[in-house]
């Protein structure tokens, strides 16, 4: 076993090109051995061009792709050790389940008992025994996904690359299975690679994420990091809600962090987690809707002055049962979202529309951005 | 509303039930009932199906149209031979056809509308036209001898005209868009991806062409085949131009027993027995075909 820590999958400046444009543009990336990596974007932005890439489907116009140190160039799809989980399940229509998981098997030209045994094995996992003989088109949606699942894992591929998995599946399926897919990943050791434009299900399914847009890898972290410490307004703007103000830097970094005036917020703007900055600089702020305070007194902590805390009035309230959010007018005239945990039942008295509020946020939750 | 939509429904599946009744059934009735009158010198030239005598009528029924057609071997053989030659020209049809609808059916979308316009295009001249060009072509003195002549690879015409093979090329050349038209169609819906995860699996192309792509042209295969097979077990005008003097095919006897003998009971005799050995193919294709779509 080499180190489970080395790159099991190695792209180095893969570019695909489709005449004039540029559906994939030099992507370096590494993916560890074991690990779920989601690959988000939204459509266009090259994520489902990559994976196919890495299924031998597209050929790169540039660069390498290294899977286990063998460069994979010259390999064709039937060659290579990746299976894939196609968005629309690829299910072959005149099959039944049992010939169509067992497919992949008798490429192999394995024992037909051997190839029971597993096909068996593997439709108990995904919990698909007793619908060896029907036909794809005798399956719901969610019983299909289970399918193609168990078809693309029963060679026991080392790396399964999965094509927006849950996207043909119901709001109450999709999370069901999400958590699913997690405890087969584990139970099987297989890398996986999910391409998805849904950044709750990369959240939930992935140990890392690498946001794309227009064919480039914008950011690769965790989904904390992500979403936390987005690199860039694209990342902040497509990962959750996010309220974002244009601003200038007010003198240099002090201990306390970097000061910044925005016409839009009304208020200065302290930043304590930001890096360098220079004065004068345009740069754009990032605060999430849920690390707003909310209240109809002024903040104790903001001492009269205007740091941290601006004045609005509320406009619009929608109900989510487990929150609620709030769309509040600024003097400026822009909108900012709140959003509040619902903590009490019935509180005693709630926020209307049109009342006049205070809003404020810690110095910690700024993201100052400045591409 | 409610009303004429019923009459409409009616309306719409009468139509094809009247055309199928007034064109095939009737005629087939009439034929069916010549067949088993007797011949005799009159017009119409055989036996009515009610006789008189002494103010009773009698039953006028004669097989002897049908043995006729078992004890004299000339049809038989020519049965065989329609049979033989309608099976071997599908044969060939579906694997000329097949390749040129798969081309067809992955080109460019740019390309395709020519591609199928060109398969179309020999349509726009008459059939017959077309057959006698074949005999310009074939004849001893024709184009292909005369330039195989001319390059030196033969130094005597080569017999092409009045063979199999002149009958084979007339058939397979003209019924040939019959094969394509309903393959081309079938092949054009099949869902690339399925290919996809077949490679993906670990099928070699060819592999995967067997696994995924052949088992689901299978209803283009039948449709094809029996567009190209059930004109070709009839075919008169072919095998009359370009065929052998001494091998008739089933539509030329036919049609020999009509016009040249004016038996009328023998040739519609022939008719019946041509479209029971017909029949029976179809009903088996279908079926066949029925499986085949139940499984999809």
């Amino acid at each position: 076993m080499s180190d489970p820590n080395s790159a099991y999958v190695s792209l180095s400046g893969v570019t695909k090109r489709f005449g004039d444009f540029t559906a994939v543009d030099s992507v370096s990336l590494d993916i560890r051995r074991g690990e779920i990596f989601c690959l988000l974007g939204g459509s266009g932005s090259g994520k489902t061009t990559l994976l196919r890439m890495l299924a031998g489907f597209d050929t790169p116009s540039a660069g390498t792709i290294r899977i286990d140190g063998a460069d994979m160039s010259a390999i064709p799809p039937y060659e290579r050790p990746v299976n894939m989980m196609f968005q629309s399940y690829a299910l072959f229509p005149h099959m039944s389940v049992e010939k169509n998981v067992a497919f992949g098997l008798e490429q192999e030209g394995e024992r037909r008992e051997q190839i029971r045994r597993k096909v068996g094995e593997i439709l108990e996992l995904v919990k698909m025994s007793g619908f060896g003989t029907r036909k794809p088109h005798q399956l719901s949606g969610g019983q299909r996904q289970r399918v193609a699942l168990a078809r693309a894992l029963v060679k026991r591929p080392k790396l399964l690359l999965l094509d927006e998995p849950l996207a043909a599946l119901d709001r109450k399926l999709r999370e069901h299975t999400q958590f699913e897919l997690l405890n087969i990943q584990q139970r099987l050791g297989v890398t996986f690679i999910v391409v998805t434009h849904d950044q709750e299900e990369a959240m939930t399914l992935g140990t890392r994420l690498g946001v794309m847009n227009h064919g480039r890898i914008v950011q690769v972290g965790s989904p904390a990091d992500i979403y936390e410490s987005p690199a860039t307004r694209f990342v902040a703007d497509f990962i959750g809600s996010v309220n974002m103000f244009e601003g200038q830097v007010r003198g240099g970094t002090d201990g306390a962090g970097a000061y910044i005036e925005s016409a839009e917020l009304g208020c200065t703007l302290r930043a304590e987690r930001c890096e360098r900055l220079t004065a004068g600089a345009t740069v754009w702020t990032a605060i999430r809707p849920e690390r707003i305070n909310i209240g109809r007194q002024p903040p104790a902590q903001s001492g009269g002055s205007a740091e941290n805390a601006v004045r609005g009035t509320v406009r619009e309230i929608a109900y989510m049962g487990d929150m609620s959010i709030y769309l509040v007018q600024l003097a400026s005239g822009r909108m900012l979202r709140v959003t509040l945990p619902n903590i009490t039942r019935g509180a005693e008295r709630a926020l209307a529309r049109g009342e006049s509020v205070w809003l404020s946020w810690h110095g910690s939750s700024p993201v100052v951005l400045t591409e | 509303m409610r009303l004429s939509a019923r009459t409409g429904r009616r309306l719409v599946a009468g139509i094809p039930i009247l055309w199928l009744l007034v064109l095939f059934l009737i005629p087939f009735v009439i034929v069916f009932r010549i067949s088993i009158a007797d011949v005799r010198l009159a017009i119409p030239p055989y036996t009515p199906l009610v006789s008189w005598h002494h103010g009773a009528g009698h039953l006028e029924l004669h097989w002897d149209a049908y043995q006729f057609l078992f004890t004299d071997p000339l049809y038989v053989s020519s049965y065989l031979y329609s049979l033989k030659v309608a099976a071997v020209s599908t044969l060939c049809c579906l694997a000329l056809g097949y390749p040129m609808a798969y081309a067809i059916a992955r080109a460019g979308p740019g390309t395709r509308p020519l591609l199928l316009m060109l398969i179309v295009l020999p349509f726009w001249t008459s059939f017959l036209l077309r057959v006698y060009a074949w005999i310009g072509l074939l004849n001893n003195n024709g184009v292909i001898n005369n330039v195989l002549l001319y390059l030196g690879v033969i130094r005597q015409p080569l017999a092409l005209m009045q063979t199999d093979f002149a009958v084979y090329i007339g058939i397979v050349y003209s019924y040939l868009p019959f094969m394509i038209l309903p393959l081309y169609a079938n092949l054009e819906k099949h869902d690339l991806a399925l290919l996809e995860a077949a490679a993906d699996l670990g099928a070699r192309p060819w592999r995967a062409f067997l696994a995924v792509t052949l088992p689901q042209s299978l209803p283009g295969i039948f449709a094809g085949a029996l567009l190209v097979f059930i004109p070709a077990v009839g075919e008169y005008v072919i095998p009359t131009l370009l065929g052998r003097p001494d091998q008739l095919m089933i539509g030329r006897v036919l049609s020999d027993e009509f016009f040249e003998n004016r038996d009328w009971p023998v040739a519609s005799a022939v008719a019946i027995v041509m479209l029971a050995l017909l029949v029976v193919p179809i009903l088996l294709l279908q079926r066949l075909e029925r499986r085949q779509l139940g499984a999809q």
